[in-house]
């Protein structure tokens, strides 16, 4: 078990602001959606403290 | 092989673009929306003297011109700064999916290549020159360049991989939501400001008009002491002011509070606006900041190019331009930021009070501390040699 960020797509502005903060630059602002990279993601769950939408989410994953 | 490559379109990527293009360089700017200026992440606030600096003022990118600045403190005391004359604007509400885009189109009309939807995915500095990977509907190309500004705002990875910045913790950066609403009764003649911990932890609210009964009502929030999200707080405060009015367009964003780095600048890079963490750790703003920036860095572009001479210790001259500018204001201005974070509402409205009614001639940060210092000098005595 490992912990992830997960986006709600449907909530996001992608407005970059959890690539601003994301220590292990495991997401990035792709043209209009954001992309998180879950190999190098830890779960640290810094992103979803900082989005001002509540998009972000940590879940658990196999 | 180009001189110079700029990533980001923004105000400062495209100022860079445009100077080092008047400069005669051989420019690239690379966009990855596909629409410069939009969406837009800024409530469009900048002082009439910083744009003048740069721009003759074209109506087509004001929406709209603002006497003064209203600040409310939690208990509603007002400070209002004006200047004493009508017809005397101190601020334009810009309308920034045209500004921007016009600054581009200015790079673009100095002979700067533009490439938009096309993201600088990655780079590499080899043998003096940086050689980037662009990627346009999915597909990858390599280009090389003498000189690389990373332009690329708030998300900068430029400035990351180079080991120039490292990441925003979370109470060096806002969290902003904001709502572009209309029919709203609200006297157009004023930007507004509205502190307290409760309404904004570590930051504030805004309504800043942009005519026809419509303005930017927006919030930015510290998230280290924020208990929700931004958007969460907007609509709190639009509640609790009871602000009507019709959403139109809805924003969100992040604004870097970080105060001055060290060094912008590594071997063949240079980092402008935001990217270099360039916005004011007290106001937010952070478009006049980018323009000079990327004006700067154009100009250092052309030196060095000249010299043939692209090492950071060459670059250095960008670093002394912008601080001398404004490098001062943005340490002063974050040692005011940490002090404001630490005032709960009760000294917010006490400060306020002293110097409600005090007429505020100038529009500053500087002319309001200032005051506070009169007023209350054992509050701020850490300040007294800063203002
Ligand atoms: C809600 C909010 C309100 C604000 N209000 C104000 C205000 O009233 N007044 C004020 O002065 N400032 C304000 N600001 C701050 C202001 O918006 C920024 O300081 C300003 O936009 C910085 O300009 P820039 O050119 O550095 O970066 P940006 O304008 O952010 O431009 C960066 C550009 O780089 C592009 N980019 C990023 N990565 C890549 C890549 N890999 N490849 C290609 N392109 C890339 C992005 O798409 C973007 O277009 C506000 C910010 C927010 C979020
Ligand atoms: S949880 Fe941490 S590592 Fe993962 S994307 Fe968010 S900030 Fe990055
Ligand atoms: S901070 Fe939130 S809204 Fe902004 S891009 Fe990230 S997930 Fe989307």
């Amino acid at each position: 078990m490992a912990r992830k960020a997960v986006v709600d797509r449907r909530k996001c502005a992608y407005c970059g602001a959890c690539v601003a903060v994301c220590p292990a630059d495991a997401n990035e602002l792709v043209e209009t959606f954001l992309e998180i990279y879950d190999d190098k993601c830890t779960g640290c769950s810094i992103c979803v403290k900082m989005c001002p939408m509540g998009a972000l989410a940590i879940v658990e994953v196999e | 092989m180009y001189d110079v490559v700029v990533v980001g379109a923004g105000p400062a990527g495209s100022m860079a673009a445009k100077t080092a293009a008047e400069q005669g360089l051989n420019v690239l700017l690379v966009e990855k929306r596909q629409e410069i200026g939009t969406p837009v992440r800024c409530a469009e606030g900048i002082s009439r003297e910083s744009i003048e600096k740069f721009f003759e003022v074209d109506k087509k990118w004001i929406a709209a011109e603002v006497i003064g600045a209203k600040i409310y403190a939690p208990d509603k005391t007002e400070i209002v700064m004006s200047e004493e004359m009508a017809g005397n604007e101190v601020g334009y509400v810009l309308e920034r999916k045209i500004f921007d885009r016009h600054v581009a189109r200015l790079a673009a009309r100095a002979g700067a290549e533009v490439y938009v939807k096309t993201a600088m995915v990655d780079f590499e500095r080899r043998d003096g020159k940086v050689k980037l990977k662009l990627r346009r509907l999915g597909e990858e190309w390599e280009v090389e360049t003498k000189i690389l500004i990373g332009a690329d705002g708030v998300e900068s990875k430029i400035g990351r991989k180079a080991g120039i910045i490292r990441t925003l913790k979370l109470n060096e950066v806002e969290s902003c939501a904001q709502y572009l609403m209309t029919g709203l009764d609200i006297d157009e003649n004023y930007t507004y400001f509205y502190l307290g911990r409760e309404t904004a932890p570590g930051g504030y609210a805004w309504i800043f008009p942009k005519g026809n009964g419509s303005a930017n009502v927006g919030i930015g929030v510290l998230p280290r002491m924020a208990e929700k999200t931004a958007k969460e707080y907007l609509d709190a405060f639009i509640e609790k002011e009871g602000i009507e009015g019709k959403i139109i367009e809805f924003v969100a964003g992040a604004v870097p509070v970080y105060g001055e780095i060290e060094t912008a600048v590594a071997d063949n890079i240079m980092l402008a606006g935001d990217a270099a963490y360039h916005a004011d750790p007290i106001t937010g703003g952070g478009i006049a900041n980018a323009l000079s920036a990327g004006y700067y860095a154009g100009k250092v572009a052309a030196e060095a190019v000249q010299k043939n001479d692209f090492s950071a210790s060459f670059l250095r001259r960008y670093d002394e331009l912008w601080k001398n500018d404004f490098g001062k204001r943005l340490r002063r201005n974050k040692k005011l930021q940490l002090k404001f974070i630490d005032m709960d509402d009760a000294v917010l409205n006490k400060l306020a009070g002293a110097i409600a009614g005090k007429n505020l001639r100038e529009m500053s940060v500087a002319a309001i501390v200032k005051e506070l210092l009169k007023a209350h000098p054992k509050l701020l005595w850490d300040l007294k040699d800063l203002f």
